[in-house]
């Protein structure tokens, strides 16, 4: 009687899963939705880009972007998404992280339509902002976003060709106040992509993953012409960018460090794949190409 | 106690320290690139200009220098708190300093504390601290005199709560900061210079001098505190110099590369495989064979996966715990 049990679960459980993530039944797919919720800041800031900002009801917790999306109700994000209240602001999309596999289950079970969304590289964000566009009823709207997207970087690309490619590391995370713990971009993923449009080439592009920790050795072998640290905005008086910036005089044999080329660039686009991501490349190109030393 | 099996062990201890010798000497001239040694030593160059020299004294001599500074305070803290507590299982973390110290750095890191030098590792110290001083008022409080059972409740359950409290911190941390916290824990000496090391060594030394002094009470101390103190020990004062000298040195040990797990509870018990449970033989042991051991482990973390590094702390258990499963079966 109890394996039967379980056996009815199981086939109501895969029951529900079948119709798979995107749209549930129940919803007509020409019905534009009016309630979102995206627990995504990147997709956040596309919805807000392609004017669907009123349409949306709720954000995660990390969103920072853009100020006019900061009044509305926090809902969690990837690990602790709060599924409660989610279900209680009675939504009609839900934008997820593609491996919130029960996130997706309950709303799924809820008869709630979703949106999945994973990290990937440059080309990624337009083809995400397109998708969310049809999905929204937006579709023009996000046509001329891509667009705008696509022709900056073409232009960027033009204005970099035949300049030289300083050899780059894109360092996007270290233990602050010492040079350790620090990880940068390796050969995959949007940070990888935004530094080859920008002109630079990136020192870890051989290694096939998206990120990986730099050990001293690595860095010192490897002897990047320039160094960009990425940080999102934050507490940082000049006094630390000063300080942090002198951490590097210790490693005085990287070419970028004699040539007084590390920069941190701190800014709350540069670490979000989405719709401002013209907006990080061109900093990315400026820190590259500008004389030496500014921020 | 007859001289003999000190004297038998005593070409153990300075095996040990050979080991030491030659894991120091050789893991500078391994790494993920091929250095030229000539170059590197080569003071006719600049050193601003020589990246085989830099490479060589920036990055791989502080890292083997800082494994044998970790791996040898672990591992003699750990051969300490087993004496101290009679207990075989115990290790540097068994009262709760690593939990302490990993607090404090979960503390810095989530709160994004911009200290001016040296990053993390003075708010792991600090965090130690605070866990040393509350176990031992908690061991103290009650009772006169220093009670070991009492302190060996109190430090697991500090323990625990610290773990809460570490999950706490990282879940109200973002991604990037909980990364970062989740990395730290895992064990890093990748120290970059010197600074880290000499922060601690004034710690460490003072420690491993106390330890020196506690090898003969910790030998009478194994009989039991009543034994003990009828042949002159003076229990209450021995039991609180390995208590602060073997909490300290973990602390030390912990803010320069995480709380790499394993080494304090292997290496004591692979020596006292070899030499037997005196500690004036065990304690010099522990110390050369832990420091070779963590610098050679820091040297397949360094070159396993090149140029991808390895965490250390994965390294230890992975190589450390089926080894000393096998010596556990063999024996008996």
């Amino acid at each position: 009687m109890k394996s039967m049990a379980w056996l009815l679960a199981v086939v109501l459980v895969l029951a529900v899963r079948v119709d798979g993530p995107e749209g549930g039944p129940g919803h007509a797919r020409d019905q534009h939705p009016q309630r979102i919720i995206s627990l995504v800041p990147a997709v956040t800031e596309m919805l807000f880009a392609i004017g669907a900002g009123d349409q949306v009801i709720g954000i995660s917790s990390f969103d920072r972007y853009p100020p006019e999306a900061l009044t509305r109700t926090r809902l969690g994000a990837l690990v602790d998404p709060d599924v409660e209240r989610i279900l209680s602001l009675r939504p009609d999309l839900v934008v997820v992280y593609g491996t919130q596999d029960d996130l997706i289950a309950r709303l799924s079970r809820a008869d709630i339509a979703l949106f999945s969304y994973e990290h990937a590289g440059l080309a990624d964000i337009t083809a995400t902002i397109r998708r969310l566009g049809d999905r929204i009823g937006r579709r023009d709207e996000a046509l001329r976003v891509v667009a705008d997207i696509d022709a900056g970087i073409e232009a960027v690309r033009r204005r970099m060709a035949g300049r030289p490619r300083p050899r780059t590391v894109l360092v996007f995370e270290r233990e602050p106040g010492s040079l350790r713990g620090m990880f940068a971009s390796a050969g995959h993923g949007f940070l990888h992509d935004m530094l080859d449009v920008a002109g630079g080439e990136n020192i870890f592009g051989d290694v096939d993953r998206q990120s990986l920790q730099v050990s001293m050795e690595v860095l010192l072998a490897r002897a990047p012409d320039v160094v960009i640290e990425l940080q999102p905005a934050g507490d940082w008086t000049p006094e630390r960018l000063a300080r942090e910036r002198a951490l590097w005089n210790t490693l005085s044999g990287l070419p970028a460090v004699r040539h007084n080329r590390v920069h941190i660039l701190v800014n709350s686009a540069l670490p979000v794949p989405g719709p401002r991501v013209l907006q990080g490349i061109r900093l990315l190109a400026d820190a590259l190409h500008a004389g030496t030393g500014s921020r | 106690m007859s001289g003999s099996p000190l004297r038998r062990g005593v070409p153990i201890v300075a095996g040990c320290f050979a080991a030491l010798a030659v894991a120091v000497l050789t893991a500078p001239l391994i790494g993920s690139t091929p250095i030229s040694l000539v170059r590197a030593f080569d003071r006719t160059l600049p050193f601003a200009d020589n990246v085989d020299a830099q490479i060589f004294f920036i990055a791989r001599l502080p890292r083997a220098l800082a494994a044998a500074l970790v791996g040898a305070t672990l591992a003699a803290a750990g051969v300490v708190f087993q004496g101290l507590l009679r207990n075989p299982l115990a290790t540097p973390y068994t009262l709760g300093v690593s939990a302490g110290a990993s607090l404090g750095a979960m503390v810095a890191i989530t709160f994004d504390l911009s200290l001016p030098i040296g990053g993390v590792a003075p708010a792991a110290l600090t965090g130690a601290s605070l866990a040393v001083l509350v176990v031992y008022w908690l061991a103290t409080m009650r009772h006169r005199g220093f009670s070991t059972t009492v302190l060996l409740l109190a430090g697991v359950t500090l323990n625990a709560f610290f773990s809460a409290l570490i999950l706490f911190v990282q879940y109200i941390g973002d991604f990037a900061q909980t990364y970062r916290a989740l990395r730290w824990l895992m064990g890093d000496l990748d120290v970059a210079g010197y600074r880290p090391i000499l922060t601690a060594l004034p710690l460490v030394i003072v420690a491993l001098g106390v330890f020196a002094w506690l090898a003969r009470p910790l030998n009478l101390l194994s009989m039991g505190a009543d034994a003990a103190a009828t042949r002159g020990v003076n229990v209450e004062r021995a039991q609180r110099a390995a208590f602060f000298g073997a909490s300290l040195a973990t602390g030390a040990a912990v803010s320069v590369g995480g709380p790499i797990g394993f080494i304090g509870i292997i290496v004591p018990h692979f020596v006292r495989l070899l030499v037997g449970s005196d500690h004036r033989l065990v304690l010099p042991a522990s110390i050369g064979l832990g420091a070779a051991f963590l610098v050679a482990c820091d040297a397949v973390a360094r070159i396993a996966l090149s140029p991808v590094e390895l965490p250390v702390g994965i390294v230890t258990a992975v190589i450390g715990g089926p080894f000393f499963l096998w010596l556990l079966v063999r024996k008996r």
